[in-house]
């Protein structure tokens, strides 16, 4: 089939993932959209293994193949609490690929031009119409090798810097992922760690590789590539190594973004406008998503980026009063008695596996009549809307579960809020304390409630390492122990 | 340990401290229970009941203290029963500490120790041991039926074939818990309910409760803050109290039913019906007064005695409303009580831990270990949070269109910098880029508008499965790889191969995860 059947096809997997994008904005229109993008993906693939040009077709069918078995076991085994390593670790894959197409693009502008010259003829291209016996002679090669022969000087330079930014941003992405992954699973530390030198050692590498940037555009060949390649992946790996690991949600959207980034600019290159569409949808998604969750943590982009958190500002309040423990009969006598309970999950439940508890615990309760609702603050968990998927997974209807703004303004009127394994979301320093780290960050007003129970392992401090005033407060009781085991000691305790 | 509850020797006392379901209670804290023969009967807890419920019987009180660790009663004790108190054992009942200092040293010389459960700090962790508000929601409740008892007519309003009834007009002085208990009864009765304070920041508290609040012109620095004293209104400025009387007396003509709440602690009751407002009501009217103990706040209230008015008033001096309730003071008050014992008992052992440390246990005793303790001194939290005098300015219609215009001019600022800047950018690079390369970047400026604009629409709780299948769809940089599979070079051929199983193993990978994710989402 020629060429223009292959656009179109294009056009159309471009709708279909723009409406897949665009139907996540409910949970039913959300289960049909997933079907457009892999309606568009099919499309599009078939498109290109049937269009012109493309060899080997049998052999992409099988490694597309082998890849769907890998991404199969991967999607079915994963746990829910795991995905934000998941998520993490496909960024790193599409990084990775887009490094290689990248190179390739590179080789085979390199082999065209070599082909080109040895016959005698002219590459770059000049201006005007292409020689007749180039236009030959480009037609015994690949498609893409077609395409690449066909280019201006202008348009070779624009090529590499297009090159350029798609290896470069790929490359941060791979090892920024794995890095992300490693800190989300546990197998990095998740402390932010920096090597002696710190943004300075970022900066510099980040300004060697425009220098070697500058030299690969000014033809000092493939070496200079490799170069800034692997300074690229240094970056992406110090650069998230040293942001800590509350700040993932922002750092796994930031890269989510790089992802699409760098397959636009690779589309560039390849002068195929469906990689580019899909790029900017991508990039620009994971960029509004990083919008999302420095706004909810009331901190600059650049404040997450270079890592941890500012100092005070000057005194802060002291905290007057004594954490007082609660056990669980206590827990159970006053759920028992409320009518309205509210409960704030954060990435403690999801790191002891509490979901499954504390969904049975919901039913129990709503079952007595009682009003259980959810509140969601953006940034609960390690991943955006982390919390929602966990509590989807243990079969909690989402119409209860509820965002940040839809529900602060009903604490007053609750009569119990359970807060698991959050922290820093909950804390009142953030409106009370003008010189707090955290003064300003919009927080869940828990404390509003006529009673708090806080489950959480021991007396530490959240990720960013202040006092939580919450704790302190006359109506908020403590309940010590692994989230698990609390909820699941109270289950049989509730009427 | 063991707990006994006393029989009452107070005449006409009928409440008791303990129920049968505060025994078993208890007895969940590790502790043994004891009562006095016949100490429920009054509130109608036989002593078959209580054995029914673990509670042992013994006949007469003397034996009683002789068994209990913990001895456990309503009213103040009388002197005979603080003789019979010993060294270390702990007597937990109302005992006003700032009015019978001579019983006070009388257990303190018998080394037994005192918590007062009128001495609970009104603070809200210890809100579950507060018995003076348990006590004071009953009577204010029972105030209105007693008022309704000599009332001759009804509350609500009515249109009958037989002629049409006006409502009643029940004022309600004083609205703290009494008063406003008093509010929600008259009100859900249908009388027309008024309420007065002293502590303006109560008017919401009334008017939640569906009473009027009746207001004094009154500049707000005048104004006592109640939040200073413990949540109890605090004295007044004689110029204040003659607005108040003035106000009183120009309504007074028109109540029906009058409930007076008002006490200061410490001092006796104010004085705020006078007689000649009682002269100016409407004969049959009536006037409860629940402050008839501490002197009462009509002038001519007499404790305890039901009076009439020449003009016809009756006036209620009454001070035993919550044991005319016996039966529910009793179960309030001994839920009180073990709530108290069970922050006594921390660990849930029996054995009783007398922590001076605690802010709400040591405000509450007043004698401990052979020495008196009251007064307490003052909690270490404050009370009430002091109160927020300064309300933000209300904004007038212009004032708030004004500001709306600036938001949207700021808006329209920042988006038009915005676009030029943009615009400016798109413009420049087409200077130099060729037409080839400007072809697909208006493709890539669109793709980014579109991506902003749909992305907003996503709903929080999905962002999850977004980023899966942004992820997913991200891996369209295979198509790049199918492309160079076919090249010549073998270098390239490996690349891309690599490329592809990458890219597809994100593929399925990507979307199979969504869907798993979207399946779970369900509706209740």
């Amino acid at each position: 089939m020629d060429f223009g059947f292959t656009i179109a096809a294009y056009a159309v997997a471009g709708v279909l993932f723009i409406l897949s994008l665009g139907g996540l904005s409910g949970q039913e229109s959300a289960k049909r959209a997933v079907w457009y993008g892999i309606a568009g993906m099919a499309i599009a693939i078939s498109a290109t293994l049937t269009g012109p040009g493309s060899g080997l077709w049998l052999m992409s069918l099988v490694l597309i193949a082998a890849g769907a078995g890998v991404g199969y076991q991967l999607a079915t085994k994963v746990q829910m609490t795991q995905m934000p390593e998941l998520v993490a670790i496909m960024h790193s894959l599409v990084g990775l690929a887009a490094v290689f197409v990248g190179f390739n693009a590179h080789l085979e502008l390199a082999s065209v031009g070599e082909v080109l010259r040895e016959a005698g003829m002219a590459f770059p291209q000049p201006k005007g119409p292409i020689a007749a016996p180039v236009y030959e002679m480009l037609g015994t090669m690949s498609n893409f090798a077609a395409l690449l022969g066909k280019k201006t000087a202008v348009e070779v330079g624009i090529l590499r810097v297009e090159l350029v930014l798609g290896i470069w941003i790929g490359a941060v992405t791979f090892t920024g992922s794995v890095i992300a992954y490693g800190k989300l699973a546990g197998r990095v530390n998740s402390a932010a760690k920096q090597l002696p030198g710190g943004h300075i050692l970022n900066a510099a590498a980040a300004a060697a590789s425009l220098a070697f940037s500058a030299m690969y555009l000014g033809g000092a060949g493939g070496w200079t590539l490799i170069a800034l390649t692997i300074l690229a992946l240094f970056i992406g790996y110090h650069l998230i190594m040293g942001i800590g690991g509350a700040d993932m949600p922002v750092v796994v959207s930031m890269l989510n973004s790089y992802s699409g980034w760098a397959a636009a600019a690779i589309g560039f290159s390849l002068g195929n406008d469906l990689l580019i569409v899909v790029g900017a949808l991508v990039g620009s998604s994971g960029a509004i998503l990083s919008y999302i969750m420095c706004k909810a943590m009331n901190r600059s982009f650049i404040s997450v980026i270079l890592g941890g958190f500012g100092g005070a500002k000057g005194e802060q309040q002291a905290i007057e009063g004594e954490q007082i423990a609660i056990d669980s009969d206590g827990v159970a006598n006053a759920l028992n008695d409320a009518d309205s309970i509210i409960i704030i999950p954060g990435y403690g439940m999801a790191v002891a596996q509490a979901q499954q508890g504390v969904a049975e615990l919901t039913r129990k309760l709503r079952a007595a009549g009682k009003t259980v609702r959810f509140a969601i603050h953006p940034v609960a968990g390690r991943l955006p809307g982390h919390m929602n998927v966990l509590l989807a997974e243990a079969k909690v209807p989402y119409d209860i579960v509820l965002e940040m703004d839809e529900i602060n303004e009903d604490f007053p009127s609750t009569d119990v809020a359970i807060v698991i394994g959050s922290n820093d979301i909950v804390n009142p320093a953030a409106q009370e304390d003008p010189n707090s780290p955290i003064a300003g960050m919009p927080v869940l007003e828990c404390w509003k409630a006529k009673q708090v129970f806080v489950s959480k392992r021991g007396q530490g401090t959240g990720y960013s390492g202040i006092e939580n005033p919450l704790f302190y407060k006359e109506n908020t009781r403590m309940f010590y122990g692994d989230a698990k085991a609390s909820i699941d000691s109270l289950l049989p305790k509730i009427a | 340990m063991k707990i006994g509850a006393l029989k009452e020797i107070e005449q006409g006392e009928a409440r008791v401290a303990m129920t049968p379901d505060s025994a078993a209670q208890l007895q969940k804290l590790g502790h043994e229970c004891v009562i006095e023969t016949g100490a429920g009967a009054a509130a109608g807890f036989s002593d078959a009941a209580y054995k029914a419920a673990g509670v042992s019987v013994v006949k007469t009180a003397a034996a009683l203290c002789k068994a209990s660790d913990v001895v456990i009663k309503v009213r103040p004790p009388q002197e005979a029963e603080v003789k019979r108190l010993r060294d270390g054992q702990t007597l937990i009942s109302f005992f006003w500490p700032g009015q019978n200092e001579a019983l006070m040293d009388l257990a303190r010389s018998k080394g037994a120790n005192v918590i007062a459960m009128d001495m609970v700090p009104r603070i809200s962790r210890a809100q579950k041991m507060d018995a003076l508000s348990s006590m004071a929601n009953i009577a204010g409740y029972r105030a209105v039926i007693e008022a309704g008892n000599n009332f001759g007519r009804f509350f609500t309003g009515q249109v009958t074939a037989a002629g049409k009834v006006p409502p009643a007009k029940v004022l309600v002085v004083g609205a703290g818990v009494a008063g406003l208990a008093a509010i929600g009864t008259a009100t859900s009765l249908g009388a027309i309910t008024y309420a007065f304070d002293v502590r303006p920041e109560v008017a919401e508290q009334i008017e939640s409760m569906g009473a009027e609040f009746v207001f004094l012109e009154f500049s707000d620095d005048e104004l006592p803050d109640g939040a200073a004293t413990g949540g109890y209104a605090p004295p007044q400025s004689p110029e204040f109290q003659a607005k108040q009387l003035a106000k009183f007396r120009e309504i007074a003509p028109d109540m029906d039913i009058v409930i007076t709440t008002a006490l200061i602690p410490g001092r006796p009751a104010p004085v705020l019906w006078t007689k000649d407002m009682v002269e100016s009501m409407k004969p049959g009217s009536v006037i409860i007064d629940l402050a008839a103990e501490r002197g009462g706040n009509c002038e001519l209230t007499k404790a305890d005695e039901r009076i009439v008015s020449d003009n016809g008033v009756v006036i209620i001096g009454y001070t035993d409303f919550p044991s005319r309730m016996a039966a529910q003071s009793s179960t309030l008050y001994a839920t009180n009580v073990r709530h108290m014992m069970a922050d006594l008992t921390p660990e849930k052992d029996g054995q009783v831990v007398h922590n001076m440390e605690d802010d709400v246990i040591r405000g509450a005793t007043a004698v401990f270990g052979g020495e008196i303790t009251y007064p307490p001194p003052p909690p270490k939290v404050a009370a009430i949070a002091a109160q927020k005098r300064e309300k933000p300015k209300e904004l007038t219609p212009e004032e708030k269109r004004k500001q709306e215009i600036a938001v949207f001019k700021a808006q329209t600022k920042n988006q038009v910098t915005l676009l030029a800047i943009g615009a400016a950018l798109v413009l420049g690079v087409g200077l130099i880029a060729p037409a080839s390369f400007m072809q697909h970047f208006i493709v890539f400026v669109l793709s980014v508008f579109i991506g902003f604009q749909v992305i907003w629409n996503v709903a929080h709780s999905l962002h999850t499965p977004l980023m899966a299948v942004t992820n997913a769809i991200s891996s369209i940089v295979i198509l790049g790889a199918l492309m160079q599979i076919g090249s010549s070079s073998a270098l390239i051929t490996v690349l891309a191969a690599l490329g592809i199983f990458m890219a597809a193993v994100n593929i399925f990978g990507g979307f199979l995860v969504t869907r798993r994710m979207l399946a779970m989402f369900q509706k209740s």
